[in-house]
């Protein structure tokens, strides 16, 4: 017995080197996920992670861990369905637990025509071969009993989408999965490295200039999320996204009182229990763009008077810590994942206030889309370029997307 | 809590005002003319900068006129506030 003194680093912490055959930027779930299927699937294992704080500090250490894939366009019930299959053998696959819980998500409709957009999403989801159904409020009770069903309320529960396979995860365990498994095929990932410029000849990229020196590839994938227009803006090629804050908290550790997730739009909040015991609550973003990590007084009001209208159970419980997060959101609440005007230079962003479900799913098709220059089939629909085609796939609302 | 200086009706709270995007985006002249690039770049593209930035808020909950600002999106901290048509005092060019 030592006592958890003797734990050995579960991955290194290499000097970076001159030349890689690819580079990641942005060491989130998303990017070390990239590095774990490129090398996997690809056999790609000269590769960096760059990450410039350390790794999972960004967005996958400030989300509330839902994972689902009822997501309404086929375009995006795909791309969501292949991170879902992912999500269920990863613990497997990286032999590390990422306490995937498949405990069901409610989406909750507030109105006539909130339940006629569940209906419709939930039967297109059931096309796609996406489990799923439209649940009654008395069914919403007997589930969750401490909820508040009464009809009476400025925002009555009328119903609900509920997909079982849906869940959550530990957050940091699936950016620690992802680095031992990364870096266990030879990537090496660096930390406290920030890319200040990134270096291009004839239109192609050759490189980045970082805090630790001049890096050189022929590929680079940038993953940086609220930071993405920055990394463009070095590119020299504009973005069609506006970074804002959001925010989440957690209340105080409690007894067991909620066994699933619970997602309402039109009141704006949702929640879930972690297995800690601490209720994990957010909402949407704020209003105003930002890249600083916190969220505003107005838009905690704002998102404990829905979880408080929802349960009124949970009133008096004690909130514990607040932080925010810099999501990158687009005009169609859909991600950008592809290629760019600079050759070799790919970028996965715009995921918004819903990327951590797709961590798995967002990696292994940007691998591909890195690995070989072209975009898989399930992200192809997904490129920057579909903002001058106007092939937009609008899951604003659409999908139970919170914004 | 922002304290935001509308132009018309002087400091109030930020929870009387709504965000209303990147400011100075002139609509393009001509826009038979316009190519599907040039359109996406109007509609869709943004600078999003993380500094200094010239926006667009709305006095919802007040005069409900539009005005714009200039406010430091890390440390959130208004600048100036000025009205539409008009020109940052910072600067003499939008």
């Amino acid at each position: 017995m030592s006592y958890h003194q003797n734990w050995s680093a579960a991955w290194r912490s290499p000097e970076p080197k001159q030349q890689y055959d690819a580079i990641i930027v942005g060491g989130g779930g998303h990017g070390l996920a990239t590095a774990y299927y490129m090398a996997k699937e690809h056999g790609m294992k000269n590769i960096a992670v760059l990450e410039k704080g350390w790794i999972g500090g960004g967005n996958t250490g400030r989300n509330t861990t839902i994972v689902r894939s009822n997501y309404l366009w086929d375009e995006s019930a795909h791309l969501y369905e292949k991170s879902m299959k992912l999500w269920e053998g990863l613990s497997q696959d990286l032999n590390y637990n990422v306490m995937f819980s498949q405990r069901g998500v409610y989406n909750l409709g507030h109105t006539l025509q909130d339940m006629r957009d569940i209906q419709r999403r939930v039967n297109a989801n059931r096309l796609n071969g996406i489990d799923g159904h439209v649940v009654s409020p008395q069914e919403i009770k007997a589930a969750i009993p401490h909820i508040n069903i009464d009809q009476g309320c400025r925002y009555p529960i009328l119903g609900a989408s509920f997909q079982p396979r849906g869940g959550v995860a530990r957050h940091d365990a699936v950016a620690w999965g992802f680095a031992r498994g990364a870096d266990k095929y030879g990537v090496d990932i660096i930390q406290n490295c920030e890319v200040t410029s990134i270096l291009q000849e004839n239109g192609a990229v050759t490189g980045v200039e970082t805090t630790r020196g001049k890096i050189l590839s022929p590929k680079v994938g940038v993953v940086v999320a609220g930071h993405c227009s920055v990394l463009a803006d070095m590119a020299g090629f504009r973005m069609p996204i506006e970074s804002h804050p959001l925010q989440a908290l957690v209340s105080e550790p409690i007894k067991p009182i909620l066994d699933t997730v619970v997602m309402s739009n039109a009141v704006h909040g949702y929640v879930s229990q972690s297995d800690k015991g601490d209720l994990v609550i957010g909402a949407g973003i704020d209003s105003y763009t930002g890249y600083g990590q916190r969220g505003s007084f107005s838009g905690i009001e704002h998102t404990v008077s829905a979880i408080v209208e929802l349960f009124p159970i949970f009133s008096r419980v004690r909130m514990n810590r607040q932080w925010g997060g810099i999501v990158d959101t687009t005009p169609d609440a859909c991600p950008i994942i592809g290629n760019t005007p600079v050759k070799g230079l790919y970028f996965n962003c715009g995921w918004g206030t819903g990327g951590f479900k797709a961590t798995p799913g967002s990696g292994w098709v940007f691998a591909h889309n890195v690995a070989t220059g072209e975009p898989h089939e399930l992200n192809r629909a997904f490129a920057l370029d579909r903002f001058v085609s106007g092939l937009l796939i609008d899951e604003h609302g659409a999908a139970g997307v919170a914004h | 809590m922002l304290l935001i200086e509308c132009p018309w009706c002087g400091k109030r709270d930020e929870s009387e005002f709504s965000y209303a995007g990147e400011a100075h985006i002139a609509r393009p002249l001509e826009t038979e003319k316009l190519s599907d690039i040039e359109w996406a770049d109007y509609l869709f593209m943004r600078k999003n900068p993380k500094g200094l930035h010239r926006e667009q808020w709305l006095h919802t909950a007040g005069c409900r006129r539009y005005f714009n600002a200039e406010r430091d999106t890390v440390s959130y901290q208004i600048k100036s506030t000025y009205k539409i048509g008009e020109l940052p005092s910072s600067e003499g060019k939008a």
